[in-house]
């Protein structure tokens, strides 16, 4: 029997649970290496080389080299060992919220200060369900 | 015996952790923030506890995919920040509090609450910037913690009621501590965010509100929210909030509100704290 995902026709939103996890293990994995400032360094020496390392997929690969994070959360990556890539780029938590919006960062970080993303704007908040 | 005196809910965004480690706290942005912890401070000097018991999250830190454990309690000694890929925070050792700890384990275990316990680990922005904005920038923590990590980075957390009901349980095995210590209970994360996909920077400040009310009034109403409730409304992030419900669950029915504080926005996050007391 299948699991129950309630949780798959959320707009914009990818829930990072187990068959994601499993897709996404090597990738997290690499991810994960860049806490360690050596690796950091050899990463930015040669990314490339570095992915090949890694039992990732070539699509997996192309998406950290083009910094694409909807792409990389899409094949099993999660936001938080994804933050290790852009935290090596010298880049923020609100860069990377930005990015995968498709706002500037400009333009999403006056969004923020206008208090944030409205939960009406996309009809994802439905009539509280309770188990 | 020990003796819990008071539940503290705070939001963990390691960006203000960042604002105070690089002496940004007076800049504009940061301004109402700090402000709103100020009475917190004060309220703090007053109120030092021994111990915290520090439940929050691990941030692919500790944790990678390797090992991912729903409960984990910190039994050592001491645990130092961690260097979360830009170097650790200039911010002192944690020490631990491992007597209490292991006795807390014993005693949640024997509840039917499988701990991991862990005795060796790093502590990252979720453990540390809450201590930052209570205590400010010591050389020392002025009490010990023990780290509490739950999992809520792989799909499913631990439910809002199983946490409510650990809490209970975390508070039966306070009380039963045989030595004269003013233990806190702190619950961290949250309050709505979302930090990925086309709907990040998602903020939803009628949910929060109603969340602190409830989590002074009618906590049980909110231990029954469902995982996917919160992914719609307080963001796929928001899901932190079940950590609150641990501290909510370990006071008493009756409690206090102390202090509120409410702000939108740091980075992506809506900041909420609350410091509640046992009302009898």
């Amino acid at each position: 029997m299948s699991l129950d995902k309630p949780y798959l026709d959320i707009p914009g939103t990818t829930v990072f649970d187990a068959d994601l996890a499993r897709k996404g293990y090597h990738l997290n994995s690499f991810c994960m290496s860049l806490m360690k400032a050596d690796n950091r360094t050899r990463f930015k020496a040669g990314e490339r080389a570095y992915l090949d390392e890694w039992q990732m997929t070539e699509e997996q690969k192309q998406g950290v080299l083009a910094r694409d994070y909807n792409r990389l959360i899409e094949l099993g990556g999660n936001i938080y060992f994804l933050a290790k890539i852009f935290a090596t780029d010298g880049k923020s938590f609100q860069y990377a919220a930005a990015s995968m919006t498709g706002m500037s960062q400009e333009a999403y970080a006056k969004m923020m200060l206008s208090g944030g993303r409205s939960p009406k704007e996309d009809g994802a908040c439905k009539a509280p369900e309770t188990r | 015996m020990a003796q819990l005196t008071a539940g503290i809910a705070c939001s963990h965004v390691p960006a203000i952790g960042a604002a105070m480690d690089l002496g940004k706290t007076a800049e504009p942005y940061w301004v109402p923030l700090f402000k709103g912890f100020e009475p917190s401070r004060r309220w703090m000097v007053q109120n030092t506890p021994d111990v915290v018991f520090l439940v929050y999250n691990d941030h692919a830190t500790a944790f990678s995919l390797d090992m991912i454990p729903t409960f984990a309690i910190g039994c050592a000694e001491e645990f130092k920040p961690a260097d979360e890929g830009w170097g650790p925070r200039p911010v002192p050792v944690v020490k631990g509090h491992p007597e209490l700890a292991s006795h807390i384990t014993q005693s949640v275990i024997q509840s039917d609450f499988d701990l991991t316990i862990v005795n060796r680990m790093d502590v990252d922005h979720g453990l540390t910037v809450p201590l930052s904005l209570m205590f400010g920038q010591p050389s020392a923590w002025p009490c010990r913690v023990i780290p509490f990590a739950v999992n809520v980075v792989q799909y499913p957390p631990p439910s809002g009621n199983r946490c409510y009901q650990l809490g209970s349980a975390i508070r039966r095995a306070i009380d039963s501590f045989d030595a004269d210590l003013k233990v806190q209970i702190w619950g961290t994360g949250g309050m709505s965010h979302q930090l990925q996909g086309p709907r990040a920077g998602l903020i939803n400040k009628d949910f929060d509100t109603q969340f602190l009310d409830k989590l002074v009034s009618d906590p049980e109403s909110l231990a029954r929210i469902a995982h996917v409730q919160y992914i719609r409304e307080a963001g796929s992030e928001g899901i932190e909030l079940v950590m609150w419900l641990i501290m909510r669950g370990a006071l008493d029915a009756q409690v206090r509100e102390v202090h509120r504080f409410y702000h939108v926005p740091a980075s992506n996050t809506a900041v909420g704290h609350m410091i509640l007391e046992n009302a009898r």
